[in-house]
């Protein structure tokens, strides 16, 4: 019975031999590379889309941070810092420059027949009020804005830091606050002026003829707006849903996309189209104040000049009198 | 003095989180914001790696070149840092940032963004060293107490290393070494334009 069961335990330790002597080169062959599947940044680097992110999964509920790495943020600094300053500053000394020029060699635009006295009703008072709605949240949302991309070029160093950053503290309330009053005026603007403002074939004669504007004495007739008018009129409209729609999204973050990349789209947006929008402006109020004699009035008492409308909206005047008899006293408001 | 950085050697991470808990702890850090947290990449794939990320404390940081109040500054030690008093909370540091650092506690109208949070290094803020406001503001200043950020101090595996940027990434290709591979030193080219040669 003993030498049978010591039979049975030296074959199997020679059976374990066997095993342990079969399964060694193996094992040495196979050295365990627990990396072999491993991500490597190196790797998720190189093979990034532009605009794209390494992402993951993440156990805390703010999604967003599931991103690790968006390269493109350095992207963003550069036209944030360097492309966008750039656009903002040739538009806005462009055209102040330009105006200056006009002014220069044009001078102000004089009523040739001089005043008359006489006045007819260009705006009612819901037109000026809608107007000026627009335009005075324009004015400190466009000063607001600005300051945010030049403030701390031109401000900062005079005030000082604290100053300088209460300031645009508020500026960043007001900007917030003031944009939805600046939406209702753009949505009233273009439900009260659409419908004179679509383009028709007198406008090409009046681009033909440079509006009058650049020569003394020509007047190509107008209806109530001419192409320039109509213009600035498209330009407020256009403009007026892109920024505000892209204001919207910064307004509430992650609303116009799911990623930084869409934030940083829309605030680019934003900033270029406010550039180009206040350069615009500039041009729009130089002619409607300084630059041409009675036209502020359109827009301040809304009573302007009879000649003055003789001149600029020659075939809305006509109109007018045809609505209203011989007296010009007595015209429907333009509404 | 020496230039501080983090480095997460993901091939240790075991996703514990403990870093992201002793940071909201040490740091009293609000509601809603994680100054640290972990992320899997190709989570429940083979070879999946966790990356523990928070501020990288960048050189030449894209978040102070477009803030708008310049309320950053960096410390000798090259941490990143910011001023609350200074921050008016716009969000453009948070679309520079390479990491997702900036964060924003949801204040005020519209739930608008109140002033900026992120991660300090546990080196506190422009307040004086261990006050009181500055702890309310900005959390724990270990740095002056001569401590090493607290989620660093904490890391069960040894994981995420901060210090003297030279020392850890000696200590980090040593184990590179060592052990035959290495997925890294995640975000290194990004924030310091140069990554760890493996």
């Amino acid at each position: 019975m003993n030498t049978a069961i010591q039979f049975i335990r030296a074959g199997a330790f020679a059976l374990l031999l066997i095993f342990v002597a079969a399964a060694q080169p193996a094992v040495a062959q196979q050295a365990p590379n627990p990396t072999a599947q491993s991500v490597k940044e190196e790797q998720l680097l190189k093979a990034l889309q532009p605009g794209s992110v390494i992402s993951g999964r993440i156990t805390i509920p703010d999604g967003s941070a599931a991103t690790l790495i968006q390269p493109e943020g350095q992207d963003w600094r550069q036209f944030h810092q360097g492309t966008l300053p750039i656009i903002g500053a040739i538009s806005i000394i462009g055209i102040i420059t330009l105006l200056a020029l006009f002014y220069a060699t044009r001078g102000r635009i004089k009523i040739d027949a001089g005043f008359s006295g006489r006045t007819i009703t260009r705006f009612g008072g819901f037109d000026r009020f809608v107007h000026w709605l627009t335009a005075g949240t324009f004015i400190v949302l466009a000063l607001s804005g600005l300051n945010l991309s030049f403030g701390k070029f031109l401000i900062l160093p005079i005030f000082g830091d604290a100053a300088f950053a209460t300031l645009t503290g508020y500026g960043k309330v007001v900007h917030n606050y003031l944009s939805f009053p600046f939406m209702v005026g753009i949505a009233l603007m273009f439900v009260i002026w659409v419908k004179d403002n679509i383009p028709n074939k007198l406008d090409l004669d009046w681009i033909k003829a440079g509006g009058g504007l650049f020569v003394k004495g020509v007047h190509p007739p107008a209806k109530r707006f001419n192409a320039g008018q109509k213009g600035v009129f498209w330009i407020v409209a256009f403009g007026g849903v892109v920024i505000s729609v892209s204001g919207w999204f910064l307004l509430f973050p992650f609303t116009g996309g799911q990623i930084v990349g869409d934030q940083q789209f829309w605030v680019n947006v934003h900033a270029v189209l406010a550039m180009i929008f206040i350069s615009a402006m500039l041009a729009h109020a130089y002619i409607g104040s300084v630059g041409m004699e009675g036209a502020f009035d359109a827009m301040g008492s809304g009573e302007v000049d009879e000649n003055w409308a003789k001149e600029h909206h020659s075939l809305w005047v006509e109109e007018q009198k045809k609505l209203a008899g011989a007296s010009p006293k007595g015209a429907v408001p333009a509404e | 003095m020496a230039r501080v950085k983090f480095l997460c050697d993901a091939d240790r991470c075991i996703e514990c989180n403990a870093c992201v808990t002793a940071c909201k702890n040490e740091n009293d850090v609000p509601w809603g914001i994680n100054r640290r947290r972990v992320v899997t990449i190709n989570d429940g794939l083979p070879g999946e790696r966790s990356v523990s990320m928070a501020c990288m404390h960048c050189t030449d940081a894209p978040c102070a070149a477009v803030c708008p109040v310049n309320c950053f500054y960096t410390t000798v030690d090259a941490v990143v840092l910011h001023s609350k008093d200074l921050c008016i909370g716009c969000g453009y540091c948070f679309y520079a940032c390479p990491f997702g650092a900036p964060q924003y506690p949801r204040v005020g109208n519209f739930g608008s963004r109140g002033k900026m949070d992120k991660c300090t290094y546990c080196a506190g803020g422009p307040e004086a060293d261990l006050t009181q406001a500055e702890y309310v503001k900005y959390g724990a200043n270990r740095l002056a107490e001569g401590k090493l950020p607290i989620c660093a101090e904490m890391c069960s595996t040894k994981a995420l290393l901060a210090g003297d940027g030279a020392i850890i990434a000696e200590i980090y290709k040593e184990r590179v070494t060592r052990r035959g591979y290495g997925s890294g030193a995640w975000g290194w080219k990004t924030a310091y334009k140069d990554g760890v040669a493996l």
